[in-house]
């Protein structure tokens, strides 16, 4: 039997009023702006740009604000969000071989083209505390600036070990066809590289760390260096169909990192170098660098390695990375289950009572 | 640099969002009931002179960038309109399309032309949108099958006997098969893969 | 009028032989901001009375990148943008297209747009405006350059032993 039950509507109501108040914490402390946090919380904007799968600082702000700073919660509302709007086409393809440079360093070559640019991290920093923040004083600080701007010419690490032949090549495939779209057409296994990428490029950033850290620990089988790290600013291109040509929309901030992994080589291939990508909204250096580790245990399948941890199983990988899905997951075990547990309860009741009988038969029988 | 004078680009739907909205409803009433004629006058603040109104809303609402979209070259005068209004993507064949436009009667494309779905999605498959002069006093054909209460009858002119045999072989592939909507000025009507034809023809 | 005139001059609007010029300030006018293009516009003397073809819409734009930086094309994720098209009294059309949600800016800088394409006094302010504006954001760039050059390793060597 199954019984609808209405009645929750008030009590639903009065948890918005609640967590509004929540929110907003103690009155007597000012309330942040939208601005502040996109200022002030920009890693935590880039993160939730990145798993909600859409660039815009000012709504990843707002998310965190509404939010409360669930970071998970915030992406599952850009989502949303993003359903709402129409798209308008696809941007020219990023080239980030043009980034205007803010940070870009290689642990594989000391000496390159552009040199090691450290750029703003926390990779030198103590981690100590430093209270003088808890003060909240009017201090404002200023950065170094050098005489001369960086080079023009910041070549990709990778690509100065491709034209030397050593490294695994990364061109288009014939004709260069338009991506997947993971938002418009089911995953099918095996996934393409295209689809690996997209939907690493969502994925939750704790899993894919965690997922990282088990290749380098030896459920994995691969050893990664990093080859480039670079940070900067990247112009959208797109060319409107009913303008004709190309236009840039404006810059968008990008974290790019490419691993180089050891070689492998077969009859037809001299050994080489081989390749994981990563890429991510935003500072997200972190995000970018489990990316290009996951994107190379996915190749697996392409180096004939055997796929027998849980990084190189794509999908595993590409079922589980994806927050707002998994959260919807397991969280919507929160939702009533009334029914369905009454019935595993009187199934559980039943068992017992007839448990019960037998033993009663058998204990007479005995007598 | 010379200027637009004014032009057919002008015109799309009067209220992008509400009049898509509309359109489409009534798109999943004629899709959902075969045969009942609908109208879609009031959506629009004007349409191409070579276009039924019927027609401009349903491309307006349906059409964009990710669902090419295949006509035959008799149409290719609402190529600059289309391009400009929905940024649609144009196939360039009917297997490619998702969305078609054909004149009734045109003989040179046959229906299975274009992409029937497979297995697993058959929703890929394409929507043709069909010409007629009148969506009345045609050629009548008994429709059945769901949304369609015992039968119903259903005669757009132009449409000719070998045309209803085709419809016939796009039912027997179901779940397979592309879906038809016919329009003649600003009415429009739906044949959905499912329903089944029969009559004189 | 005929359909085929219609289509060539779609064709002359939009490719235009000054179509580098074009690009190149719908790029600047989108980088500005709402507030910079608010003062672009403002610099003429009458503002145009112009119609809404496309009104400024907010949608997105899936971005695209490439593995390894060059390889295999595939989608990062979308970013908001907002774009419309006017057309002023004589006819003449003009387009924008920005990333964000900036739908006054959208409108503005399509006006823009449409007031550059002529040669005439309104065009000759907004031209100078935009150099300023083009000047603006390269110096911005050049500072952002010049303080990741501040972090940037110079390497010595050091001598072992006694030498």
């Amino acid at each position: 039997m199954y019984v609808a039950v209405k009645g929750g509507e008030a009590a639903i109501l009065a948890t918005h009023d609640l967590i509004a108040e929540e929110r907003r914490g103690d009155v007597s402390v000012p309330e942040l702006s939208v601005a502040q946090i996109r200022e002030q919380m920009q890693l935590s904007v880039a993160r939730v740009m990145n798993e909600g799968s859409l660039y815009d600082e000012d709504l990843g702000a707002l998310a965190l604000k509404q939010t409360q700073g669930d970071l998970i919660e915030a992406a599952f509302l850009m989502r949303a969000y993003r359903t709402t709007l129409p798209r308008f086409g696809s941007s020219v393809p990023v080239d980030t071989a043009s980034m205007a440079i803010r940070r870009r360093i290689s642990a594989t070559y000391k000496d390159l083209p552009g040199g090691q640019v450290l750029g703003p991290t926390y990779d030198y920093t103590h981690r100590l505390f430093d209270f003088a923040l808890m003060a909240n004083g009017e201090h404002s600080p200023e950065a170094k600036i050098a005489e001369h701007a960086l080079d023009a010419a910041m070549p990709r690490v990778p690509d100065i070990l491709g034209d030397e032949g050593l490294m695994e090549a990364e061109v288009p495939p014939v004709g260069d066809p338009r991506p997947f779209d993971l938002t418009r057409d089911p995953v099918e296994f095996p996934a393409d590289r295209d689809v690996r990428l997209q939907t690493l490029s969502r994925g939750d950033e704790g899993f894919l760390l965690g997922l990282a850290y088990s290749v380098q620990r030896g459920f994995g089988g691969n050893h990664p260096f990093a080859g480039e790290i670079r940070l900067g600013e990247v112009a959208v291109s797109f060319a409107p169909e009913e303008l004709g040509f190309a236009i840039e929309l404006g810059d968008i901030t990008l974290t790019e990192c490419q691993m180089v992994n050891q070689f492998k080589g077969s009859i037809d291939q001299p050994p080489q170098f081989t390749r994981g990508y990563g890429i991510a909204f935003g500072h997200a250096e972190r995000k970018a660098m489990s990316m290009a580790i996951i994107d190379r245990s996915l190749k697996a399948r392409d180096f004939g390695e055997a796929s027998e941890y849980p990084a190189q199983q794509e999908e595993f990988v590409l079922y589980h990375c994806d927050n707002v899905e998994a959260s919807g997951f397991v969280e919507h075990l929160k939702l009533p289950h009334y029914v369905d547990f009454q019935g595993e309860l009187e199934l559980l009741r039943k068992i017992r009572r007839e448990q019960e009988e037998r033993l009663a038969e058998r204990k007479e029988a005995a007598e | 640099m010379s200027a637009l004078p004014t032009s057919d680009l002008a015109m799309g739907l009067a209220d992008p969002v509400f009049g898509s909205q509309a359109v489409f409803r009534t798109v999943l009433t004629v899709l959902s009931e075969p045969g009942k004629i609908m109208s879609l006058s009031d959506n629009l603040s004007g349409c191409p002179d070579h276009l039924p109104p019927a027609a401009a809303a349903l491309l307006l609402t349906l059409v964009d960038y990710e669902t090419p979209i295949w006509f035959s070259t008799a149409f290719e005068r609402i190529r600059p309109w289309l391009v400009f209004h929905t940024g649609a993507a144009i196939a360039a064949k009917p297997m490619d399309a998702r969305f078609a436009l054909i004149a009734a009667g045109q003989s040179d494309i046959a229906l299975d032309a274009f992409n029937l779905g497979d297995e697993r999605y058959p929703d890929t498959s394409a929507t043709v949108i069909i010409l007629c002069p009148s969506l009345e006093n045609g050629l009548p054909v008994t429709l059945t099958g769901p949304g369609v209460r015992e039968t119903t009858s259903f005669a757009p002119q132009g449409v000719d006997g070998d045309f209803w045999n085709q419809v016939q072989d796009n039912n027997a592939l179901f779940p397979l098969g592309v879906d038809l909507i016919f329009v003649a000025g600003s009415s429009l009507a739906g044949l959905p893969r499912s329903t089944q034809i029969s009559g004189d023809f | 009028m005929t359909l085929n005139q219609d289509q060539s001059k779609v064709s002359s609007v939009l490719d235009g032989e000054d179509k580098t010029a074009r690009q190149r300030w719908m790029g600047i006018i989108a980088r500005a901001s709402g507030v910079e293009v608010a003062e672009l516009l403002a610099r003429i003397e009458s503002q145009p009375s112009y119609e809404l073809i496309k009104r400024p819409e907010t949608g997105t734009l899936m971005l695209e990148g490439r593995a390894g930086g060059a390889g295999q094309r595939f989608n990062m994720g979308e970013a908001t943008m907002t774009r419309c098209v006017v057309r002023l009294s004589d006819g003449t059309m003009g387009f924008s297209y920005a990333l964000g949600r900036d739908r006054k800016k959208a409108e503005q800088s399509a006006v823009i747009d449409a007031l550059l394409q002529s040669a005439t006094r309104d065009a000759e302010m907004l031209h100078a405006g935009l150099g300023a504006m083009a000047q603006k954001q390269a110096e911005a760039r050049e500072i952002a350059s010049r303080k990741a050059a501040a972090t940037k390793v110079n390497f010595f060597t050091l001598v072992r032993g006694d030498g």
